[in-house]
């Protein structure tokens, strides 16, 4: 089923244009906000009605603004989880939960009540009331909400931006199984790299009303657009490696990149596992010769391919190291003392590493 | 205890105050509903017309609302007429022409009690039914329904007490016959007119006080109840 898009929109004075096609996994519309994303997705949703363009799911035309076909909200069935998790506050959590029921045409394939219950941790809240829930909480329902009105796609709507860190951390693997464990395809957006690294296959990257990269997660999210459409403090590499060993008593794995291996603290996976691992740039230091004596394990030698200034005394360098691209991210002054320049070599000393199982 | 015990005419008047009343809320209910959603979501031309219309009884001399239905509802009325021709709806000098200006003279007040409600109701909520396949009559049916429920009650309630208490519009319209539209506004007025009258009227208050206090009571408790059960995130 691809979902196919190409809209035109305005909104006073912001402008969306943007196309872009999606398989089947989950496909991150991510952008700094403002860059358009939620729009587009409310677009795709049929909560609003574009000036121009067409929306096509797997032959079925939605939208098509030559033709004047605009299907309803309602008869689009793609379940949408929102920022706030909008719980109708008069309904149970059961009661939220199968809303959608009534209304999934006959012979749809339902997911079993049970098994998105299990699936999403909320069993023991079914007889509560919304008000009485977490956000975290309510944000769960809110997907197995969406999820039980056997929807064809599945919009998230930067579902963990109203949330703290720990209510995140405590979403974000119920998402990961929701990924692996349905075959809805999902459109999840996002202005977080991490969770965008973590969940996506494929990257829509969105900047003022349009499209700057489309491609797998690896390839966008390591681009030298993201230090300007993501939120430059979280800008990284993204890289997808194999575990090659793991090492119990110092709980240390392996992964081998395209060139180069990477030890992992902390992160017991089965060898011969794809990983995908994610540094952030400023977690990055980088040194002219090889450094000795340091803690680092991981050391890559590179050569510079591109430096990128931010008008805040920052650079962002990008580096090439045999295939595996790694972004370090530090001050203007340490990179004029250390005349770096395109072409040059250079060591990257990483200090964080942060692991997801694909 | 003697000058307690109601007449039987009192007992008829009592009776038929509250007949006409729940007819007056119970049939004016379902345009109050309609008049209220046209007010608050839609977007068309006449629409502050509609708004001083459906509010204009509360400003205007309720004689002036009597006889403005005398004229278009009377049976010589162009709408009146008609009702009588093809319905065999007769309002005038009976107690369905009661319960039409009661209803009148209440709907300014259900309309604007739902009105308020239907604009607090997060439109972000239907949104979100409408995505889960719910089309526009199913999303008021399950979400805006159940979300301004309280607000049609304590409408249903204020304009049953207007009902209650409904006197100028009603004996201009009607007249006051005994056991036919004498409500008891009109029977406490009725007693104040003749010698000796004011143990009657003493009376017909009491139970007036009684059924005032036992309504407010009651728009309490359900208020109450349902406030509970729509508890707002």
């Amino acid at each position: 089923m691809t979902l196919s898009v190409q809209v035109r929109h305005r909104l006073g004075n912001f402008r969306l244009d943007a196309a872009f096609e999606a398989e089947g996994g989950v496909t991150a519309l991510f952008g700094r906000s403002g860059s358009g994303k939620t729009s587009l997705v409310r677009a795709i949703a049929g909560l609003i009605r574009p000036d121009e363009g067409h929306i096509t799911l797997g032959g079925d035309v939605l939208f098509d603004g030559k033709r004047g076909v605009f299907v309803p909200k309602h008869r689009r069935r793609f379940g949408i989880v929102f920022q706030e998790a909008r719980l109708f506050p008069h309904l149970s959590v059961r009661g939220n939960l199968t809303y959608g029921r009534w209304f999934a045409p006959r012979g749809a394939v339902t997911e079993e009540l049970d098994h998105v219950v299990d699936l999403l941790g909320i069993g023991h809240l079914l007889e509560r009331r919304p008000a009485n829930l977490s956000g975290g909480e309510r944000q769960r329902v809110a997907i197995g909400r969406a999820l039980l009105a056997a929807p064809r796609l599945l919009l998230m709507d930067e579902p963990l931006a109203a949330l703290d860190e720990e209510r995140k951390a405590e979403i974000l693997p119920y998402l990961e199984r929701l990924r692996d464990e349905t075959k809805v395809p999902i459109v999840y957006v996002s202005h977080a790299v991490h969770e965008v690294a973590r969940l996506a296959d494929r990257v829509v990257m969105m900047r003022e009303g349009e499209v700057e990269a489309v491609g797998p997660v690896s390839d966008v999210l390591s681009g030298p657009g993201l230090a300007t459409a993501a939120n430059r403090r979280e800008a990284g590499s993204v890289l997808t490696g194999v575990v090659e060993a793991f090492d119990p008593p110092h709980r240390l794995a392996t992964v081998r990149l395209q060139s180069n291996r990477l030890h992992v603290p902390n992160a017991e996976v089965g060898v011969g596992k794809t990983v995908r691992l994610h540094i952030p740039a400023r977690d990055v230091m980088l040194a002219t010769g090889r450094p000795t004596g340091l803690s680092a394990l991981n050391i890559l030698e590179g050569t510079i391919e591109a430096i990128a200034a931010d008008g805040e005394g920052m650079i962002t360098v990008r580096i090439g190291c045999g295939g595996d691209i790694v972004h370090a991210r530090i001050t203007a002054l340490s990179g004029e003392r250390l005349e770096l320049a395109p072409g040059k070599v250079v060591f990257a000393i990483i200090k964080t590493v942060a692991l997801d199982l694909r | 205890m003697d000058w307690l015990t109601l007449s039987e005419d009192e007992v008829t008047a009592i009776r038929l105050s509250l007949l006409v009343s729940s007819v007056a809320v119970a049939a004016s209910l379902p345009f109050g509903i309609l008049a209220a959603l046209a007010l608050s979501r839609g977007r068309f031309f006449g629409k502050s017309i509609l708004n001083g219309v459906v509010h204009l009884p509360l400003i205007l001399p309720p004689v002036v609302t009597g006889f403005l239905l005398l004229i278009l509802f009377g049976r010589k009325g162009p709408i009146g007429a008609l009702l009588d021709q093809y319905f065999g709806i007769v309002f005038s000098f009976r107690w369905t022409g009661a319960a039409l200006a009661c209803a009148v003279m209440g709907f300014p007040l259900l309309v604007r009690s739902i009105r308020l409600s239907l604009d607090a109701v997060d439109r972000k909520l239907e949104d979100a039914a409408g995505t889960l396949g719910a089309n526009p009559a199913w999303v008021f049916l399950t979400v805006t329904l159940p979300l301004i429920l309280p607000g049609i009650i304590a409408g249903m309630i204020l304009s049953f007490a207007k009902a209650m208490g409904e006197f100028g519009a009603t004996i201009t319209f009607v007249s006051n016959i005994p056991g036919e539209t004498q409500t008891l506004s009109a029977a406490i007025y009725t007693f104040t007119q003749v010698p000796g009258g004011d143990l009657g009227a003493m009376r017909l208050t009491i139970v007036a006080i009684v059924i005032s206090m036992a309504a407010l009571l009651a728009s309490e408790f359900l208020a109450h109840v349902i406030g509970k059960r729509v508890n707002f995130e």
